[in-house]
């Protein structure tokens, strides 16, 4: 039972670099890995490989032995650095969150999102409670794998504690796998069960 | 602390409004920075810490006098102990005071990166440009370079040498770091640290309070669009009895190195402040007082801060533990 | 939060001119369709007077009031105008879209056929569709549609290929939701106030290119009391100093394309979110 990836390489075409070289890593269910690496090491790339968004140009992303579903629902879910992106803000946040499945009060409230945010659209909230929501989304429909990537990145100190303790507990109640990308080693440290350094995964 | 003489920047009670539409047709005046206090000497590196979207980056705006034309300004800000008027910034924008912007976009896609480099005048000694290209990694034909020839990090290393290129006297550097990689990070603070050593004054606006304790002199907390406390940066080295405001004794304790341990409650939107003290709805030692007047700023133990309980030894208690 | 109650602001202000405006022309609109055929009979002891209070624009050599039949004439205009944006703009969402979510072959082709059009003088091109139709109102109409809708369709295949490249998108269809919904539900509702602003901006075009095409003797059949046939009808009488039947009807038709041009830059401002603050 587990995320892998397998000698992952990737390059958005040809003529350019690789962004990602023989990457090799695996987080098993109820395990939270936190990936640390600074900017510019091609983290946000491995989050989009890991849920299926890109596909590695040279390698395998494995889920339980078998290569990501491409159609359909996806059961690893990817939560980015910049929730105000990742939110039709056309829509209110019922409808935000009913795209994913049918509301649930008690996540809501786990969460600690209030009832009266629902209607609200997404430039009228700020970004810690933006992302509780896309961490509701990711788990409304049942998701084995979270991907963080810097989720936590763009919020004071004070949201970055609230949210994390949220996403560990929920994680830990339907034991999911999170992978953690961050560049904060004392954040790393503080939520991850495995560390693992990007810049030294490949050597 | 210092002498008065080394002060080169001091903002009074600096608010910043917006008139927006609310819905429809409805104007309304948004209030986003509400009676700052901050004082930058020379020879310091001043960080202004807080999360994003609270309007730090307005602040600085407001000391360049780049706002949007529906801002609207009170409160003072002095520059080498005379008043900043808007006809003084420009004069000084980019001479005496330069900016290191937020964005990429800030680069004009149709010029040469060199152009950018000199602020659009003739070439100044390119000994100065080529030592600090160099300092930061960059190839030597970068300034023949469109910023579209550039990478995410290359260009954010330019806007940084933009600024330090020139002879100002006072650095704003808006999040710089973001997209380099560790080195250029550090390298680029180096930079800063210099110039603060050669007399100048920096000011490293930050949504990341470790770069901010790490680097500066000082770190000036800022929570819904004012600063509540503004202290030496080894204060937060020696744990939250060092500190003055509850909310930074919160911060502190929410750190992943320390307690990780989140107070509860949000920041409140611009625009639905409380009355009395910003931080009241979520202090754990608020009173009426707190709830009805906005406390002034108070000088204490080598710092400033913007707490009525102050007067109470609240250093001496426990910081509450939310759950 | 303090409100301030002040003189209305520019955005206010804004919106009462777009609706005066709008006003107007849905006025002249209605105006045109409740005149009976009755009131512009032909009455040779009335022919050929010049603007009086009793004939405003005068009389035409058929001793038909030129005013009434302006305002009949602008109102099928309008008419023509409206069909024939309305179908452009369909086109030009269809096109545009099928531009940016189809394969690259797809989107080489829209493009190629966006330049090819556009780089046909449209005049001509409208002759000649209409022509090959057998003139009359479908021609001028399928040849009006058919030249419109290709700025239009290239701003849409923009927004398009922009809005596809949002997280919130991408984040839609791991959720397992298919194309058509995304399309449905994500993409069409961004779309909707650059089709009615596209739409209203096409307008003058199209009423200035019936307008014309009529004048030419392409478009609709002279019984009809477009503007462009009263036009070409008073360049007959121009010689014998009959100004009122060409330059009266020629200012309104300048006057009304003139107000629809503003009406869609207005609507524009307003709709466009970059521009609400200003």
């Amino acid at each position: 039972m587990a995320l892998e990836a397998k000698n992952v390489y990737f390059r958005y075409n040809k003529k350019q670099p690789w962004v990602l070289e023989d990457c090799t890593l695996h987080v098993e269910k109820g395990e939270c890995l936190a990936i640390f690496a600074p900017s510019g090491y091609g983290k946000t790339t491995l989050a989009m490989l890991l849920s299926g968004y890109h596909k590695p140009t040279k390698g395998q992303i494995l889920l339980e032995n078998n290569p990501l579903p491409q159609n359909g629902i996806c059961p690893v879910r990817l939560i980015y650095q910049h929730p105000e992106k990742a939110v039709n803000p056309c829509w209110q946040m019922r409808r935000v969150l009913e795209e994913s499945g049918t509301l649930r009060e008690e996540l809501l409230d786990a969460l600690g999102i209030e009832p009266a945010w629902l209607n609200r659209f997404a430039h009228e909230l700020s970004g810690g409670e933006l992302q509780r929501f896309c961490v509701a989304r990711a788990l409304l429909s049942g998701a084995d794998y979270l991907i963080c990537d810097e989720i936590s990145t763009m919020l004071d100190v004070i949201t970055q504690a609230q949210l994390w303790n949220v996403v560990l507990s929920e994680a830990a109640k339907r034991s999911m796998g999170v992978v953690a990308i961050t560049h904060n080693r004392h954040l790393a440290e503080r939520i991850a069960t495995r560390v693992v350094d990007l810049p030294n995964m490949d050597k | 602390m210092e002498q008065k003489d080394t002060t080169l920047l001091e903002i009074h009670d600096l608010s910043v409004s917006f008139r927006m539409y609310e819905h429809g047709l409805k104007q309304t005046d948004l209030q986003v920075i509400s009676e700052l206090h901050l004082t930058v000497s020379r020879g310091e590196i001043v960080a202004v810490a807080g999360s994003s979207g609270s309007g730090k980056s307005l602040l600085a705006s407001a000391i360049l006098g780049i706002l949007p034309e529906n801002a609207t300004v009170r409160g003072h800000i002095h520059y080498q102990g005379e008043e900043l008027t808007a006809a003084r910034q420009e004069q000084l924008r980019g001479t005496e005071i330069a900016l290191v912007p937020q964005s990429v976009s800030f680069l004009d896609p149709l010029m040469k990166i060199g152009a950018q480099l000199d602020g659009h005048r003739r070439p100044r000694q390119t000994e100065k440009r080529k030592n600090l290209l160099r300092r930061f990694g960059l190839p030597e034909k970068t300034p023949q370079l469109y910023p579209f020839q550039l990478s995410g990090g290359m260009a954010r290393r330019v806007l940084v040498s933009t600024a330090l290129i020139t002879d100002a006297q006072l650095l704003i550097a808006d999040e710089p770091t973001p997209g380099m990689s560790l080195e250029q990070a550090l390298e680029a603070l180096r930079l800063f640290r210099e110039m603060a050593d050669e007399g100048k004054a920096v000011i490293l606006i930050t949504h990341d309070i470790d770069l901010a304790i790490a680097f500066a002199d000082r770190v000036a907390v800022f929570y819904a669009g004012t600063t509540v406390e503004t202290a030496p940066a080894s204060d937060f080295q020696n744990g939250s009895k060092a500190l003055r405001h509850p909310y930074t004794k919160a911060l502190w304790n929410a750190l992943p190195q320390n307690g990780f341990q989140p107070i509860e409650g949000f920041q409140p939107y611009a625009g639905a402040l409380p009355n009395g003290c910003l931080f009241a709805p979520r202090c754990p030692y608020k009173t009426r007082q707190c709830m009805e007047n906005n406390p002034p700023i108070r000088e204490v133990r080598g710092g400033e801060v913007r707490c009525w309980q102050f007067e109470h030894p609240c250093d001496e208690r426990e910081v509450y533990h939310g759950t | 939060m303090k409100k301030h109650k002040t003189a209305p602001n520019r955005r206010t202000k804004l919106v009462i001119w777009t609706s005066i405006m709008a006003l107007a022309l849905i006025a002249v609109y209605i105006l045109g369709i409740f005149i009976p055929d009755t009131a512009v009979f032909s009455s040779f002891l009335n022919a050929k007077q010049p603007p009086s209070f009793k004939h405003l624009f005068g009389t035409d050599a058929l001793g038909r009031d030129i005013f009434l039949r302006t305002l009949k004439g602008m109102a099928v205009s309008m008419t023509v105008g409206i069909a024939a944006s309305l179908i452009s703009a369909v086109i030009a969402i269809i096109v545009g879209i099928a531009a940016a979510t189809g394969s690259k072959a797809a989107d080489a082709f829209v493009n190629w056929l966006i330049d090819l059009v556009m780089s046909v003088p449209h005049t001509i091109l409208i002759i000649l569709i209409s022509f090959a139709l057998g003139r009359g109102l479908k021609g001028l109409l399928i040849g009006i549609a058919a030249t419109h809708w290709c700025s239009l369709a290239r701003l849409i295949r923009g927004e398009v290929l922009q809005l596809r490249a949002q997280h919130y998108i991408a984040v839609s269809r791991r959720l397992g939701k298919s194309h058509g919904w995304i399309l449905t539900h994500h993409l069409l509702p961004h779309l909707i106030p650059q089709f009615f602003v596209g739409l209203v901006l096409m307008l003058p075009h199209a009423i200035l290119h019936e307008a014309s095409i009529s004048f030419l003797g392409f478009g609709l059949s002279p019984e009809q009391p477009a503007i462009g046939i009263i036009l070409s009808e008073s360049m007959r009488y121009l010689s014998a100093g009959m100004w009122w039947q060409a330059v009266l009807p020629g200012l309104v038709l300048v006057l009304m394309v003139l107000l629809v041009e503003q009406t869609g830059e207005h609507l524009q401002t307003i709709l466009n979110p970059y521009s609400v603050q200003q």
